[in-house]
């Protein structure tokens, strides 16, 4: 059958068996680096993705499931931005990706993925959240390098440029 | 987008022909290095005494520098192009690092131990500063002066005093030509008080590209004509040395995945596939019958068959007379400390892309030892060293041996079985069911102070079985039984260095009895190997003599230390964290959540650390909550202190995970925590905050930085459980259950 997903504002017809999990449409067809294999259980948010906007796992979701959807990977963030923020054009990097790396905070870097499209959520959702409120929010991604403290710092200050009040 | 890596450009079939164009150089006199062989043509590793193995010099006055050391997450890439870049004067703009490669690459050993800036460091240092000496030499021919009256400033040397009037860039001088210079060592090196770059906060070069989603992982890599494959193994590892064998396999069961075939070699089972998802859906639906192995203890067992188990024991210290020193005693503690098996679990499964012909082997893994991982192949492949070829690509975060060899051996067993390249994945029960897991310990502790408060003995006594040699696949597709390493440089025995070596003790004795690992889990390094065990044991024994003395355990431990830089480590981390002088356990609380606070000391080989940690205990609950820790780490120079404080930071999150919440469940049959539910990790709400104090030493060696601090934090954190209740958790992980079992028997 004939199965159309729209891929970071693309149209994408897929050949993949419409059971098959979306994270590897995006991996194998698609040649996405953002998504990526970590569980396959939904435990741990390494193959997170935005479907209209909320966050869901690539790695249980059939992709017959998103057809007529439109899917977000860390790849589309920037645009998404734009769009949001009614910009000109694109950033390189997602306010938040541009955080992750002035505050230095990943080491091997696999969950960032996850990270930032989780983040990404919370701050289209609610642009300025407590401490409480990240803590909550991102409860549902691992990172095993332990570098928790920087990205909470990083969404902070993410959350701070993005709201104009540092630029 | 700048490249992280210079990879060599050839194509997959020149790689596995093994040949390649021969170029013509020029040395450094001119003559012609007729048939000098292309980098990366031949099997490596390539000589070490010659610098043009190390370093390269680019007309485009670009150095691209050549090392043994893995980018594991650590970044210490980016510390070792700062050594490199300071001594030949370049910019961090104008250098780069190659690929891990045994074609190109030169043999540093394995990336372990924290070992890369520490040994890999002074290597690269002393090869940029030979190289830098042959561009001097060139350039005083060139323009006509004596060397020593040239500088260099981003690869441009000139007279020093004539304002650039006469200058030559390297590029010029070398421009994408060999040195033909021997690496002797002896090269005048940059003094540390002259250091420009080395010192200094140079961001990581590799995040910009791992945060856009451009970095290639290995787990990245596709190649035309690529099948996808998996390992097909029992949920869960059975006892070390039982292997898995399969009694019977019904090809059937897969039979609807119409591109699915079994491949066998030995006792290993595989499935390839087309593409990836059907090879998942293979290896799970694939009936397999496996034969039973031998009893394991289970969790339940472990430590009364470990203590009752015949060992091989070493006197690792002795010093004094322990007897007589605990006779005269004014006090004494002794204890039993129950430590788990944990795993490394990265947190992307091991990934490999091998493709495997009847001419070499190419695979591209995220070993931590290129050299190492071409040894096992080739073994498990059969082929000659010469004719296996390793490329190093990054996975995820490894701590030390997870199933990386195992990944690579399976997809080279697969390529060479199927004729094509193939990409193997590990799933998360794979990777969570036949780790070489951190192995358990258990100790027996005891030490005595006289009534001034000095340490008067001390005694450690531990249990452990030690590391496997031999990787999972290999031990199955060879049928041979796995190895252990008893004995040597690289087994494991108790650490001097963490059992009481920071204090001044007239009278130690640490033994380290070894059991075999026959008919126990599987064992490798993981981080900081055995030292949190061996610090949450230890430490916990000093806090209780800073007790019985009614004395503040800072002071205690200032008191007993001989050593500066441990001093220095310990009043470091209790300033950071506004220490203030108390007994503990003075002002126990009988509220729902109560408060404590802890100090630890703990290492791994050098380098030293101090912790303290602020923690919340809910008496209903028993949930443990780690609000704030603060570690110092003195590593000596610390070559790029942004880089030492985020090692901190991860070392201390991930010591509160171990020593917080994880442990490997295993029953009689095999391995039974197959993911992150059962085997949970500290997760992003209850994560403490941290902060990190780099105590900067920059007229000592550069030490391992990585491992360090988690001994430390440990102990911080089991002694601020005593300062919040009284009780004392003398097994981790210290999780609810066993809280309230140490709250209910101290009522």
């Amino acid at each position: 059958m004939d199965l159309k997903i729209n891929v970071n504002g693309r149209e994408w017809p897929v050949s993949a068996n419409p059971d098959m999990p979306l994270l590897y449409v995006l991996m194998n067809e698609l040649e996405l680096r953002g998504p990526r294999f970590g569980c396959g259980l939904a435990q741990c948010g390494s193959c997170s993705v935005l479907v209209d906007g909320v966050e869901v796992r690539a790695c249980v979701t059939p992709v017959s499931k998103v057809a007529g959807k439109s899917v977000t990977t860390l790849e589309g963030l920037p645009a998404l931005y734009a769009e949001q923020k009614r910009l000109p054009q694109a950033p390189a990097l997602h306010p938040l990706a541009q955080a992750f790396i002035d505050q230095q905070a990943p080491q091997c870097g696999y969950c960032y993925n996850g990270m930032t499209i989780k983040a990404a959520e919370l701050l289209a959702q609610n642009p300025r959240p407590t401490e409480a409120q990240i803590r909550a929010h991102m409860n549902g991604h691992i990172c095993r390098c332990g570098t928790y403290p920087l990205i909470l710092k990083a969404i902070q200050l993410a959350s701070t440029r993005m709201a104009g009040d540092v630029r | 987008m700048t490249a992280i890596f210079n990879d060599s450009a050839f194509s997959r079939r020149e790689l596995l022909k093994g040949g390649g164009a021969l170029i013509v150089g020029f040395s450094l006199t001119g003559i012609p290095l007729a048939a000098s062989a292309a980098r990366g043509d031949a099997a490596g590793p390539p000589d070490p005494n010659a610098i043009d193995t190390w370093i390269a010099i680019h007309a485009d006055n670009t150095a691209t520098v050549y090392f043994g050391k893995c980018e594991l997450g650590q970044g210490n890439t980016t510390g070792m192009l700062q050594i490199a870049a300071e001594e030949l004067d370049l910019a961090m703009s104008q250098i780069s690092a190659a690929r891990l490669d045994t074609n190109v690459t030169p043999n540093q050993g394995a990336t372990s131990s924290s070992s890369s800036i520490e040994r890999g460091g002074p290597q690269l240092r002393a090869a940029a500063a030979e190289a830098r000496r042959a561009l001097l030499l060139l350039a005083a021919r060139r323009l006509g002066v004596q060397i020593n009256s040239l500088v260099v400033a981003d690869g441009v040397v000139s007279v020093d005093g004539e304002g650039g009037f006469r200058s030559v860039k390297y590029g010029d001088l070398l421009g994408d030509k060999p040195f033909d210079v021997k690496f002797t060592g002896t090269a005048p090196q940059k003094p540390p008080n002259r250091y420009k770059l080395v010192g200094t906060r140079v961001p990581r070069i590799d995040l910009p590209d791992k945060m856009s989603g451009r970095y290639e992982l290995v787990h990245h890599l596709r190649v035309p004509g690529m099948q996808h494959g998996r390992v097909v193994l029992p949920r869960g590892q059975r006892a070390f040395g039982a292997g898995a064998k399969p009694l019977g396999i019904d090809e059937g069961s897969i039979k609807h995945i119409p591109t699915a075939r079994v491949v066998r070699k030995g006792d290993f089972v595989g499935v390839v596939a087309d593409n990836e998802w059907d090879a998942v859906r293979a290896a799970q639906a694939l009936k397999v019958t496996w034969q039973d192995g031998p009893e394991l203890p289970g969790n339940a067992n472990l430590f009364t068959q470990m203590r009752a188990q015949k060992t091989t024991d070493t006197v690792i210290a002795d010093r004094g007379d322990v007897a007589k020193g605990f006779s005269g005693a004014a006090h004494q503690r002794s204890s039993a400390y129950f430590c788990p098996y944990q795993g490394h679990l990265p947190f992307g499964p091991n990934c490999a892309l091998a493709d495997v012909g009847p001419d070499g082997a190419l695979v591209r893994s995220s070993t931590q030892d290129v050299y190492n991982a071409r040894e096992m192949l080739a073994r498990v492949l059969g082929m000659p060293l010469e004719k296996v070829r390793v490329q190093y690509y990054e996975g995820s975060g490894t701590f030390g041996r997870s199933c990386y060899e195992d990944a690579a051996q399976a997809a080279a067993i697969m390529s060479q079985a199927v004729g094509r390249p193939v990409r193997v994945q590990y799933m998360r029960w794979d990777e969570h069911g036949w780790d070489n897991y951190g192995p358990a310990h258990l100790a027996e502790v005891r030490a005595a102070v006289d009534a001034d408060g000095k340490l008067v003995a001390y005694e450690y006594h531990g249990w452990q079985h030690g590391w496997t040699v031999t990787s999972t696949i290999q031990d199955i597709a060879l049928q041979k039984p796995g190895v252990e390493r008893a004995s040597g440089s690289a087994s494991i025995t108790v650490n001097p260095m963490s059992t009481g070596s920071m204090y001044v003790v007239p009278n130690r004795r640490v033994i380290s009895h070894a059991v075999p690992m026959q008919g126990y889990l599987r064992g490798a390094a993981l981080r900081s190997p055995l030292d949190l065990s061996f610090a949450f044991a230890s430490e916990q024994t000093i806090d209780e003599l800073a007790y019985a003395l009614k004395m503040d355990p800072f002071e205690f431990r200032r008191k007993n230390i001989g050593d500066k830089r441990w001093l220095g480590v310990l009043e470091a981390a209790a300033n950071a964290a506004g220490w203030k002088p108390r007994v503990m356990a003075s002002s126990l609380s009988n509220d729902e959540v109560v408060r404590g606070r802890g100090i630890g000391l703990g290492t791994h080989h050098v380098s030293y650390g101090a912790a303290v940690a602020d923690i919340e205990v809910n008496r209903r609950t028993g949930m443990i909550v780690a609000t704030h820790l603060y570690g110092a780490l003195d590593a000596g120079l610390a070559v790029n202190p942004a880089l030492v404080e985020t090692q901190i930071i991860g070392q201390m999150i991930q010591s509160a995970s171990r020593v917080l919440k994880e442990e490997v469940l295993f029953d009689k049959r095999g391995v039974t925590s197959l993911d992150w539910e059962s085997y949970p990790v500290m997760r992003f709400a209850e994560h403490p905050a941290v902060t990190p104090v780099v105590v900067q030493r920059i007229d000592e060696p550069s030490t391992g930085a990585g491992e360090e601090v988690m001994g430390a934090t440990v102990a911080a954190i089991a002694n601020a459980f005593f300062d919040a209740t009284g009780a004392r958790l003398r097994q981790y992980p210290m999780t609810p259950e066993r809280v309230l079992a140490a709250l209910a028997s101290r009522t």
